[in-house]
């Protein structure tokens, strides 16, 4: 949608365009203040369980948003289907504690205006504490598995998969948890590899790459 | 005289080659002295009314007024009286604030002058404002319990404002026997964190359980119902059986009515009981300098437009948090945090001469039974189409079913939840 953005904002005067882009305007802003008391200041976290949501892909954004919201699959679906803006999400239903009880409660004309601004954050990541030993295998790790969609280091957000560079131990463990006990839907070709890490390496391999991933703090 | 506001300006300035010469003609902004808002009160609606004001325009002058250099944040304040946490991981100081050009002044306010618009402070200061936010939290109703005044207090602490009296209740349950009593007297609604007393009972229970395990709880309430009951009932059902009892209004003939502090003795209408640690919650009402302002009603609360927070006694003067009467919303700390940046931005639009957006309210609400079982509320409001409430559009409950591993991540995200409403307040 971002892309989309841009691309109106190509075609039409300059003043709108600064009126989109120079500025939050005071719908988002009022929009986003309710999620960072919990998810930090423009969405990077200061609490280890609950994910920096900042410099995500506005895509993978949605895609967790309209996940939590419609928790049954086929509606799920369904409004992917039935907006042009949802053309690139995917629909992976994800199990959470709280997020279903609060996305329900945003438009997709919001979650969309909340994808927007948090995209657009630079990403703080957190001094963590991290094995070096964990770490160094985990980069290897990540590099034979996961660079090819998790690019430069787990940093990128261009491909819409999820940024993992920097992101919170907790969260990441609480995360492969769930996509490794049915919590949580991804796509085949990560199920494949993430089969592939357990029968090689098992759930270490899984600790390793959150060690990794913590080690990366600049 | 009508002058040209600063909205007029802005609508010229942009896209107009005329802006240049409007700003040159147009001397009620260009000359005119900062806005000046000052806010009373550095808790959890405070700190991110003058803080969301100062983002969102730093042309604003802001003050913050507080009585205290350090704050104790009464969330997370049970885990102290419990014993897994300690106090100093609750103290937040408002040097991070400075730094949004706050002018944070340490002292009491006093009085307010409606007509003068200033606000007066122990400290025989004075400050001037266009706009006043006034965020007070709570004090007790006089007399509400007959012989709870402010020496029994110390004897029969309420511990429902964190700091010394979080202490004081618990080092009296750490010099308690084994086989004690301990009774925790909740008020009637609305109250202050309307969960927090059954947290604290879980708390108190978790510490008994491994230290003295023959000791009771007996929860003297002034309700017949409360705060995620059905939860926090299977909870201590599953963690610690019969060692809380819970008794509803209707046994009691309303709850407590005296304390006898030199006793120990609470009585009801029916009965007495003599407790070894006594954790007495009175009833509450709107903080003192909301009644002092006048900015009260006859429940002791401040009504006020539930979308912007504005007092409807008093124009230009705001009540957000406990203090205030959102209609639909709990008194809680998220509450607050989520009242004040509404507040924030209607303060903002109004000084600008602008519209302020479509409200958005929330609340997250996590209530920590045992260190590996958390449960929470959270809900996502709108204002009702006629302004008469804070209407909830979503949220709900932890659900009665929720496995081992959901309420084990519950405690985490209540800390991590900590962690960013705290940094939120205080950098």
């Amino acid at each position: 949608m971002l892309k989309k953005l841009i691309a109106v904002c190509a075609l039409t005067a300059v003043s709108v365009c600064q009126s989109l882009h120079a500025e939050t305007d005071s719908n988002t802003t009022m929009l986003t203040n309710t999620c960072v008391a919990c998810h930090g200041n423009e969405g990077n976290s200061n609490g280890p369980a609950i994910p920096n949501i900042a410099g995500l892909s506005p895509i993978y954004f949605i895609g967790a948003m309209l996940a939590y919201k419609y928790e049954d699959e086929d509606q799920l679906l369904e409004i992917i289907d039935g907006d042009v803006d949802f053309e690139d999400v995917e629909a992976f239903p994800r199990y959470s504690t709280i997020m279903g009880r609060i996305a329900k409660g945003y438009t997709e004309e919001e979650i969309k205006l909340m994808a927007e601004y948090f995209s657009a954050k630079e990403v703080v990541r957190p001094a963590q504490a991290f094995d070096v030993t964990m770490a160094a295998d985990g980069k290897k790790l990540h590099e034979k598995y996961c660079e090819k969609c998790h690019e430069n280091e787990g940093r990128s957000a261009d491909d819409d998969t999820g940024v993992l560079a920097g992101q919170w131990q907790p969260y990441f463990l609480y995360s492969m948890h769930d996509f490794s006990h049915g919590a949580r839907a991804m796509p085949k070709k990560m199920k494949n590899t993430l089969d592939q890490i357990s029968s090689t390496v098992g759930h270490t391999g899984i600790e390793q790459l959150a060690h990794y991933y913590a080690s990366i703090q600049d | 005289m009508k002058k040209l506001n600063r909205r007029d300006f802005i609508k010229l300035g942009s896209g107009s080659v005329l802006a240049g010469t409007a700003a040159m003609s147009i001397p009620h902004v260009a000359i005119g002295a900062a806005k000046k808002v000052v806010v009373i009160g550095g808790g959890a609606g405070g700190t991110i009314a003058a803080k969301y004001i100062r983002q969102a325009d730093s042309s604003i002058d802001v003050t913050l007024i507080e009585t205290h250099k350090e704050y104790y944040t009464c969330f997370m304040s049970n885990e102290v009286i419990g014993g897994d946490r300690k106090i100093e991981t609750i103290k937040h100081s408002y040097e991070g604030l400075k730094k949004h050009g706050i002018n944070v002044v340490h002292s009491s306010a006093t009085a307010v002058d409606a007509d003068k618009k200033v606000v007066k402070t122990a400290a025989g200061d004075s400050f001037s404002f266009d706009r006043l936010i006034v965020s007070p939290g709570v004090t007790f109703k006089d007399g509400a319990i007959e012989g709870y005044d402010t020496a029994a207090e110390e004897i029969m602490p309420h511990a429902w404002k964190a700091g010394h009296q979080t202490t004081l209740l618990r080092k009296q349950l750490e010099s308690m026997d084994d086989g004690g009593l301990v009774v925790i007297a909740p008020p009637a609604n609305p109250f202050r964190c309307p969960p927090g007393p059954y947290e604290r009972a879980s708390q108190i229970a978790h510490y008994l359980k491994h230290n003295k395990p023959k000791s009771k709880i007996l929860i003297l309430d002034a309700k017949d119902k409360f705060s995620k009951q059905g939860l926090f009932t299977q909870g201590w059902k599953a963690r610690y059986d019969g060692m809380i009892e819970w008794v509803p209004a209707a046994e009691t003939g309303g709850g407590i009515t005296s304390v006898d502090a030199s006793s120990m003795t609470i009585s009801t209408d029916f009965d007495s009981y003599e407790a070894d640690v006594a954790n007495i919650i009175p009833p509450q009402k709107a903080g003192k300098i909301a009644e002092l302002a006048g900015l009260t009603d006859d429940s002791g609360w401040c009504p006020v437009d539930l979308g912007t927070f504005e007092s409807t006694i008093h124009a230009g003067m705001y009540v957000i948090g406990d203090a205030s009467n959102a209609t639909g919303m709990p008194k809680s700390a998220y509450a607050a945090n989520s009242q004040a940046k509404v507040c924030a931005a209607s303060v903002v639009a109004s000084l600008n001469d602008q519209n302020m957006a479509d409200p958005s309210y929330v609340n997250t609400c996590y209530s920590l039974i045992a260190p590996d079982y958390g449960i929470s509320v959270a809900a996502v409001y709108r204002l009702a189409e006629d302004r008469s409430k804070i209407a909830k559009v979503a949220g709900g409950l932890t659900p009665g079913d929720a496995s081992a591993d959901a309420l084990q991540r519950e405690v985490q995200y209540a800390y991590s939840w900590y962690d960013n409403i705290v940094a939120d307040m205080f950098t």
